[in-house]
C-alpha cells in the first residue's frame, strides 16, 4: 500500500483517512511515518492525514458463527465512520477490514448518497487463490477496478487487471 | 559477538520467523545435522530471531570451529540483521520475503505447515519456480541446504506501483503524469 502511495500525486488525493482494523498495531504506524516524510520532503505543505481504526468482522480462526455478530458490529462501526468522512475514492488491500466500508461504499453509490470509485488491490500473497475478500468485492462486483499482482490470477478472473509485483 | 581480526570471515546465517510462532523450523535448525552442514559451507554463526515461539535454542559461542549460535525474540527492525547475514532462512510472510530479496540476499523460505489455508506457500512456492530463492519445509531444510547452489539465484527485480497508479488516475479522469 505505501508503495503505491508513493506514486500517487498526493494534491490529488486530500484529505485522505488511513483506516485500519482495531488489533492492528502496525499499518497505522507506517502510514504516519509515511505522512511525516510527505511533510518532510515539503511534498505537502500541512498535515490534511486522519488516523482510524475499524473493529474487524473476523479475526484470523474466528469460528464463523461468532463472526456473524462481529461482522454486524463492523459494519455498524464502518457505516458511522463513512457517514463522516464520505470518501470519493476508497483505496484497499484487504483484508477482511476493507469489506463493510467497500460494501457501504457501494450501497452509498446505489442510492445515490456519494459516488466514491472503489479500488481493491489483491495482496501479492495471493497468486493462484483470491483472498475471501477479493473474492467476495470481485464475484459481487463492488470495487470499480480489481489489481492481481501475478498473471495466474488476471487469467483465472479477466476482470482484473494485471499490474505486477508491487513489492 | 567477539573476535575483532574474525569479523571479515564472519558469514552469518539469519534465521527469521517474524511475528508467528514457528517452532517447528527453529527446532530444526537447531539440530547437528543442519548446523554441521551450516559450518561445512563456511558459515560461521546462526542468528535465530524466534519471534513468539516458545522452543530455544541452544545457544553456542562457537569454539572448536562449530557454529556460533545465538537468538532473540523480537527486533524493532530485522533490516540491519538482513544486510549483515550473508544467507537468510525465513518464514513464508511476504514482508519478510521481500525485504530479503529487495537487499539481495540469498534466501531460503520455509513453510509453516501447521498453519491452516497455507496460501502463503503459494508465494514462496511461485518465486522459487523463478529461481529467486529456495523453498523448504521444516523436514526438507538439511536437504536444501546440502543440494542449494546460491549462485544459481536470479536477483529479484524490485516492483513498481506506476501501473497502478497510472490506471488508478485515468480511471478518475486526472491527465496523465
Amino acid at each position: 500500500m505505501m508503495n503505491l502511495l508513493s506514486v500517487l500525486q498526493m494534491d490529488r488525493f486530500t484529505p485522505r483517512f488511513y483506516i485500519a482494523a482495531a488489533t492492528d498495531n502496525m499499518s497505522l504506524q507506517k502510514a504516519r511515518v509515511f505522512e511525516d516524510s510527505l511533510l518532510h520532503k515539503k511534498v505537502i505543505k500541512g498535515s490534511s492525514a486522519q488516523f482510524m481504526q475499524i473493529y474487524r468482522s473476523r479475526e484470523v480462526g474466528q469460528s464463523y458463527v461468532t463472526s456473524v455478530w462481529t461482522t454486524l458490529l463492523a459494519t455498524t462501526h464502518a457505516l458511522w465512520l463513512m457517514v463522516k468522512i464520505r470518501p470519493q475514492v476508497v483505496l484497499c488491500n484487504g483484508p477482511g477490514t476493507c469489506i463493510p466500508l467497500c460494501v457501504i461504499a457501494f450501497l452509498f453509490k446505489v442510492i445515490g448518497i456519494r459516488w466514491s470509485s472503489i479500488f481493491y488491490v489483491e495482496s501479492i500473497a495471493r497468486v493462484k487463490r483470491l483472498s475471501l475478500s477479493g473474492l467476495l468485492l470481485y464475484k459481487l462486483c463492488i470495487a470499480d477496478q480489481f489489481f492481481v499482482q501475478w498473471p495466474q490470477l488476471q487469467r483465472k478472473y479477466p476482470r482484473a487487471h494485471y499490474v505486477g509485483c508491487l513489492m | 559477538m567477539g573476535g575483532t581480526d574474525s569479523v571479515s570471515l564472519k558469514r552469518i546465517v539469519f534465521l527469521t520467523v517474524g511475528t508467528t510462532s514457528f517452532d517447528a523450523l527453529v527446532k530444526v535448525a537447531d539440530t547437528l545435522e543442519v548446523k554441521q552442514e551450516l559450518t561445512r559451507r563456511g558459515y560461521t554463526h546462526l542468528l535465530i530471531q524466534m519471534g513468539r515461539g516458545t522452543y530455544l535454542p541452544a545457544e553456542s559461542i562457537g569454539e572448536d570451529g562449530l557454529l556460533a549460535v545465538d537468538c532473540f525474540t523480537f527486533s524493532s527492525s530485522i533490516a540491519d540483521h538482513l544486510s549483515s547475514a550473508s544467507l537468510v532462512i525465513s518464514h513464508a510472510g511476504s514482508g519478510s520475503i521481500f525485504e530479503t530479496l529487495r537487499l539481495g540476499k540469498p534466501l531460503i523460505v520455509v513453510v509453516n505447515e501447521d498453519l491452516m489455508d497455507n496460501h502463503q506457500s503459494e508465494l514462496a512456492e511461485e518465486l522459487a519456480d523463478r529461481k529467486h530463492l529456495y523453498c523448504a519445509h521444516p523436514q526438507s531444510l538439511h536437504q536444501v541446504i546440502v543440494g542449494m547452489d546460491l549462485k544459481s539465484l536470479l536477483p529479484y527485480q524490485p516492483g513498481d506501483a506506476t501501473p497502478v497508479a497510472k490506471l488508478i488516475n485515468r480511471f478518475l479522469g486526472f491527465p496523465d503524469d
